[in-house]
This record gives C-alpha cells, structure tokens and sequence, in this order.
C-alpha cells in the first residue's frame, strides 16, 4: 500500500537523512522500526503524510504516485499519523471536539460525529471524557485522546510516532493491549524499546 | 499560569449559561463605564458586591485581583483632586483640592471596581473553553476566538518550556547579576522560547493538517438554557435598565 522508491531527503541544513532509501509496506502488516536519533524514522512519516517532499525519488500510496498537496489529501485522510507530542495534536476545548475534529473535517453531520466520539472513546476505555478539558487531562489520558483523535478517522494504516514515550506501566500495558487486540487497522510504529515493539508487531526493521 | 480559579465553583452563577452572563457583563460593564451618576454608580458597586457574595468565591482571591487594580486608583486621589479645579473643598498647604476633583477620583474608583467585579464574578466563573463556545454563539469572529483560544491553550505550552530551560540554567549554577553574561543568557533563553514556540506552531499546524483540516473549526457543545437562565437574563436586563434611568436622571 505505501512504497518508498530510491528516496533521498536532506535537511535545510544540508545534512543527508534518507539516501537512495526503499521502503514498502503493505496491507496487513504490523511494523515496527527501530533506529539511532537522526536516522529518518520521523522523516519517514512526514514524508508519507506529505509534510515533507523527497528531494529524489517517488512516494507511491494506494497504487498512485503521488507528488502534489492535493495528491496528499487522500492519503492524510487514510492514514493516521500519532505526533510524538501529544501538545502538538490536541489543540481543541473539550475532548468531543478534538476527536470529532477529524470526522467532522470528513464531512460527517455532528450527529454522526457524535456517535463516531463514543464509540472511539469506548474502544479505548476512555467511556465518560466527552466533557473533559484536553489540557487539563494527565499525560496518559492525552496519548489515549490523541489516539482516539487519529482512530476517529478509521483510518487504513496508521503511523506511530513513540506510542510509549512518557507513559507508565499501566497505561503502557493499556497501549500494548488497544494494539494487539482492538484495532484492525495496519500499522507502523517508530520506538526506542524493542522489547514493546516485539510485543505489538510481526517484524521489526532497522534503520 | 492560567489557573481558572474561579471557576471551579458550584454556585448558581457557576452553572449559568455562559452565553448570558457574557452578554449581561458585556450590557453592565458599558453603561457603569460610560456612566457619570454617583448614585447609579455606587448602586452598581452594591450590585457586583452581592453578586460576588452570592458566588461564593475565596475571597482572598478576589481581594488580591481587586488591590492590583486599586493601587493605579490610590495614585488618582492624590493627583485628581488638586489638579482638577472648581469649588476648592480643603487646602493642604500652597495645593487646593476640588470638589469635583474628588467626585471624579470618586466616580473612577466606583467605576473600576464595580465592572472589574462583575467580570470576576460573571466571566471567570466559566471556563475558558465555555467561554471561546459562547463567543462563536454569540457570532464574534471565528479566526478571533480560535486566536484567543490557541493563545490560552498553548501559553501553558510555552510557560512549561520556559520554565524547563530556567530550570537548566539555574541548575548549571546561574546567578542572574548586572552583566553582559546574564543579559546574554537571558537573551538566549528568550530567543530559545521563540524558536520553540515557532516549531511548536509548525507541528500542531502539520498535525491539523493530518487530520484533514481544510480551514474550518467545529463546535459541538450544546448550551441550553434553563428556567434560572431566562431569570437571570431578565433580572439583568432590568438592572441594566435601572441604570440607564438613573444616569439619565429619569428617577431621583
């Protein structure tokens, strides 16, 4: 579903991340890529989302080249990026609004979006949060709202930036749980621990 | 940062639709400011008392925001009285104090107080949030109240970040002093924050962007208006009236 084809991305700097770099990934795979800082594993995303334009090479998602903005907005509408930051993805008042943020930007009526919030939020255990401040809520809430945020688009693949960065045991085990046993979608998950991603994913690639 | 102290609380001006107690503010805090009637002033002050009261807020709270405010109006009694001119009231030495240079110090001190009261007790009693979804009700711009919004929300943002990189350099054993070494870093800090504030902004920009944003914001809080609601709109209205009267000597 996504291929990487001889890409090379530098920095504005000018320092080389990705160089003749290949990727592919297709439907029903559940990766984990694992790599040093600065090896292009947040790069990797950005330039599948379209944040970011290769300076070689050609980004083919869902059998079509794609290379314009427009041509991106199929593919942020398919696939779901988890910022490692959750302060960089919740931005609305309440939870309801962020995570019907997306659904709504879809084109569905409020009412739809409604349910689509409840039912998210139910399949994460997050039941009761409607109401709640985002900014007011605990890091480990935030992560699950986030999620909820990206899962509300029911997305095909989703992109996991350090799902478990700053989270502890519990909701740690509560991650590994929403990823192996309640979602269907493909993923692909960049982290530093290799033991998690061993628990979530079928194979592991190094960068 | 921005604590929203205030409102947490359960008083019946709590739970007041949020979109009236911005209109009725809105209503008071125009005619107590534009007004000049010392007895319409002074019952406006009686008024936002008893509201204050009625909200059950800490009142040391309310006491500390109050004397910020009065200490700019301390200044005024001792410069607007002997300087104003008209009927002198007393002379303190070569100075004459007026009488209407101590009705209009008078009047500022009413003034001010009164409307900064009604703020406190009908505007920061709601949430931020409650407040940005009765502004789009109420039809103020879109872009103004999401600016207003992303202000509030990311401030507490960059007050961690600033914080954070304080704390590295207080840890690594900087004494601020009179010196090009503490302008400097001082300087680097706050360059620092700018630049984080800038990225920052380019991802949360990138993550709207991922999730389909096309320019357009959504809210989805219903308001409804309830019996109290519809007493208190009305209530307020009449006060409103009722000062209008008086400022216009219609009554008294």
């Amino acid at each position: 579903m996504i291929e990487l084809k001889n890409i090379s991305y530098k920095y504005p700097d000018g320092i080389m991340v990705l160089n003749d770099f290949n990727f592919t990934f297709s439907q029903g795979d559940r990766l984990g890529l694992i790599g040093p800082n600065g090896s292009g594993k947040t790069t990797l995303f950005k330039l599948i989302m379209g944040l970011l334009a290769p300076d070689e090479g050609d980004i083919i998602i869902f059998g079509q080249k794609r290379e314009k903005q427009e041509d991106y907005i199929e593919v942020r509408e398919k696939i779901g990026l988890l910022f490692q930051d959750v302060d960089d993805q919740l931005f609305n008042p309440t939870v309801e609004e962020e995570v019907a943020f997306g659904p709504l930007n879809l084109g569905k009526s409020h009412q739809e979006a409604r349910e689509i919030v409840k039912e998210t939020l139910k399949l994460l255990g997050m039941q009761g949060f409607e109401k709640r401040i985002t900014y007011h809520l605990s890091g480990g809430e935030k992560k699950m709202i986030a999620i909820a945020a990206v899962l509300a688009m029911e997305p095909r693949i989703l992109l996991l930036d350090e799902p478990f960065s700053g989270l502890d045991r519990k909701t740690t085990g509560k991650m590994v749980d929403i990823l192996n046993n309640r979602i269907s979608q493909s993923f692909i998950i960049v982290s530093h621990n290799e033991e998690l991603l061993q628990r979530v994913t079928d194979r592991i690639n190094y960068m | 940062m921005i604590d929203e102290r205030f409102a947490k609380g359960v008083s019946w001006i709590h739970q007041l639709d949020p979109r009236l107690k911005v209109i009725i503010t809105v209503l008071m805090a125009v005619v107590i400011a534009t007004g000049n009637n010392l007895v319409m002033l002074t019952q406006a002050l009686i008024l936002a008392l008893l509201l204050l009261l009625s909200a059950g807020l800490d009142f040391r709270l309310v006491l500390k925001r109050i004397l910020i405010i009065n200490f700019f109006i301390f200044f005024i009694w001792f410069m607007l009285p002997f300087t104003y001119g008209g009927t002198t009231l007393f002379q303190l030495g070569p100075l004459t104090a007026s009488r209407e240079g101590v009705f209009y110090a008078l009047r500022i001190t009413l003034r001010s107080n009164a409307v900064m009261l009604i703020i406190i007790t009908l505007i920061a009693t709601s949430t931020i949030s409650a407040l940005m979804h009765a502004l789009r009700y109420l039809y103020l711009p879109e872009k103004l109240v999401y600016l207003l919004f992303l202000i509030y929300r990311y401030l507490h943002v960059l007050g961690r970040e600033f914080k954070k990189l304080n704390n590295s350099i207080l840890l690594r054993g900087f004494k601020s002093r009179t010196g090009i070494h503490s302008y400097k870093t001082y300087a680097y800090l706050i360059g620092m924050l700018f630049i984080k504030s800038y990225e920052r902004s380019q991802r949360v920009y990138e993550a709207m962007l991922c999730r389909g944003f096309k320019g357009k914001f959504y809210i989805m809080d219903d308001f409804a208006v309830s019996f109290y609601d519809y007493i208190f709109l009305i209530t307020g209205l009449l006060a409103v009236a009722w000062f209008i009267l008086l400022e216009k000597g219609v009554v008294f």
